[in-house]
């Protein structure tokens, strides 16, 4: 149940848990059970939704910041990720293999801070070494959902 | 001027289906729970593949019974799942979907005069099928009470000499039934004892609920009496790229690539390239619409359970079929009132043969949103007709 559970609520968060029970085919106090155990473990860690920013009125930029950084001894890259990702404009901070160390996702309301940002306080860090910031443009897609795609139900009204 | 047409086609009734539709497509708004293929689209590693083939120039005729390469997947996939092992090269036929199989199936063993046994309700090609093929149709009337399977009893009362072929349509569409090993196996016995044969349709096979699909074929001695029918528009969304298959004994296998090479030559090419893609990677994909669908039907039939509408619980395909009985009203009106009033189109079960009266077709290849809008309408229309009476 726990896989599908997660996969329902993933997509829905605001589905209520009598509809949950009738879906997974169980009961609605099995599916709060799981739920509150789920939370318990950190398996479930929010309960977010997904905005498509470009629609409002509201100014929001991202970057996305690659950073080169040195990892310390005992620590290895836990150390500078947290002093990285306790600054609330900082969305994501994720470990990369590859040409860099660490991707780090920041929104801000213009170019500005975000250069702002990545001057002040990333780049004076004494770990890192270098960064390379990037601008998205246009999102397409966003937590597995696309965005403006019209759905439109392409089939025969009647088929056998 | 002469009457040119053949009276055997002319005596054919048109698809008590093609009357709603065309009834449906005159309204506009109205919401639509009758369509018989998946709402998803085809993943897109599969269509992805077609593209690939395309741009490959992968545009010329396969050889008449399929890619070698298809037909060996398919041998796997059987393999893999019922445990029944089929040679590619001569045991397998790649159609254009798994309605070209049912016709040239039936007509690789039919002689004048033959009776072929259909179950009802069931798929609307069958009966035609036979009949062009020049069999004469047996009709078994299925029972709601036996959750609509075929029992050992209704077979032997419609088997007489004449007897070719049975058609086990099973995951069912329209009533959502499925036959499970012990029911087959009953089945089984009496086709062995009767020494006819068995043309089991199992394009629903990766749509069932419980427990995984059990075919005819794989149960003993019966591989060598079955034509099984199977193909990717449910189980992998593809119904727009027509491609099915087929699995016989060779003897039966090479008369139907003798019609299948006359007749249409070859399946598409770039549906026999992404249907490979499938077989070899789409198994998640089957998987992830399994698990919708389950869901769906689980919040049908509880929808069903509180608004008091009798159902069985379908355990496969993409359908549910209620019984509206209590309403004193045939499926016909039943489907045209609840259009008319409510703007929703469900298909009348006697679409499916004259045993479908007295309940209806209620498809969920729709997503849970359009399905809650729906069966509000329905709860609406069922408590009016109920206050009325």
């Amino acid at each position: 149940m726990k896989e599908e559970l997660l996969s329902i609520i993933e997509k829905n968060s605001r589905i209520d848990f009598s509809e949950l029970a009738v879906l997974l085919g169980t009961t609605e106090e099995k599916v709060l059970n799981e739920l509150s155990q789920l939370e318990k473990d950190g398996i479930i860690c929010g309960y977010h939704t997904l905005i498509n920013w470009e629609k409002t009125s509201i100014e929001k930029v991202t970057g996305l910041i690659e950073v080169k950084v040195t990892p310390q001894r005992g620590r290895g890259f836990d150390n500078i990720a947290e002093r990285i990702y306790n600054y609330p404009e900082v969305k994501a901070v994720y470990l990369i293999s590859g040409g860099y160390d660490l991707l780090v996702i920041l929104e801000e309301k213009s170019l500005k801070e975000i250069a702002g940002f990545v001057t002040d306080k990333l780049s004076t860090l004494d770990s890192v070494l270098s960064t390379a910031t990037h601008f998205i443009l246009k999102k397409y897609k966003d937590h597995g959902t696309i965005l403006n795609k019209e759905q439109k139900d392409e089939r025969e009204v009647i088929t056998p | 001027m002469r009457n040119f047409l053949s009276q055997k086609v002319v005596d054919i009734k048109p698809s008590g289906i093609r009357k709603f539709f065309d009834i449906v497509s005159e309204m506009k708004d109205a919401i639509s729970l009758g369509v018989g293929e998946p709402d998803f689209d085809t993943p897109w590693h599969i269509r992805d593949e077609g593209i690939y083939a395309f741009e490959r120039g992968k545009t010329f005729y396969t050889s008449n019974s399929g890619l070698k390469e298809l037909k060996e997947e398919i041998a796997a996939y059987m393999n893999r799942t019922q445990g029944i092992s089929y040679n590619p090269s001569n045991e397998i036929i790649v159609t254009v979907g798994g309605s070209e199989a049912i016709d040239i199936g039936l007509r690789a063993v039919i002689n004048p005069g033959d009776e072929v046994i259909i179950p009802q309700p069931s798929y609307v090609s069958y009966v035609p099928c036979a009949t062009l093929a020049g069999a004469k149709p047996v009709i078994i009337n299925l029972k709601a009470e036996n959750e609509f399977r075929l029992t050992p009893d209704e077979l032997l009362a419609a088997i007489t000499p004449k007897t070719k072929i049975l058609i086990l349509p099973y995951p069912n569409n329209p009533t959502g039934a499925i036959m499970e090993h012990s029911d087959l196996e009953k089945i089984a016995k009496i086709i062995i004892e009767k020494d006819i044969l068995v043309m089991s349709d199992e394009i629903y096979s990766e749509l069932t609920y419980k427990d995984k699909h059990v075919s005819i074929a794989s149960i003993e001695g019966m591989k060598e009496r079955t034509i099984l029918i199977n193909g990717f528009s449910k189980a992998y969304a593809m119904t727009g790229w027509r491609l099915g298959y087929a699995c016989a004994p060779k003897e039966i296998l090479a008369q139907m690539v003798k019609i299948h090479q006359f007749a249409i030559m070859c399946a598409p090419t770039t549906s026999q390239y992404a249907g490979v893609e499938a077989l070899k990677h789409g198994d998640d994909d089957v998987k992830m619409m399994r698990q919708a669908y389950n869901q769906r039907r689980r919040y049908l039939l509880d929808a069903f359970k509180k608004m008091g509408l009798d159902c069985f619980e379908p355990f496969g395909a993409f359908y549910v079929f209620p019984c509206i009985k209590e309403f004193g009203m045939t499926s016909e009106e039943f489907a045209t009132r609840f259009l008319q009033e409510e703007k929703v189109a469900v298909v009348p079960g006697t679409a499916f043969g004259d045993c479908g009266e007295g309940f209806l077709r209620i498809s969920y290849a729709y997503s849970l949103d359009n399905l809650k809008i729906a069966i509000g309408r329905l709860e609406k229309f069922i408590t009016k007709l109920r206050s009325q009476s």
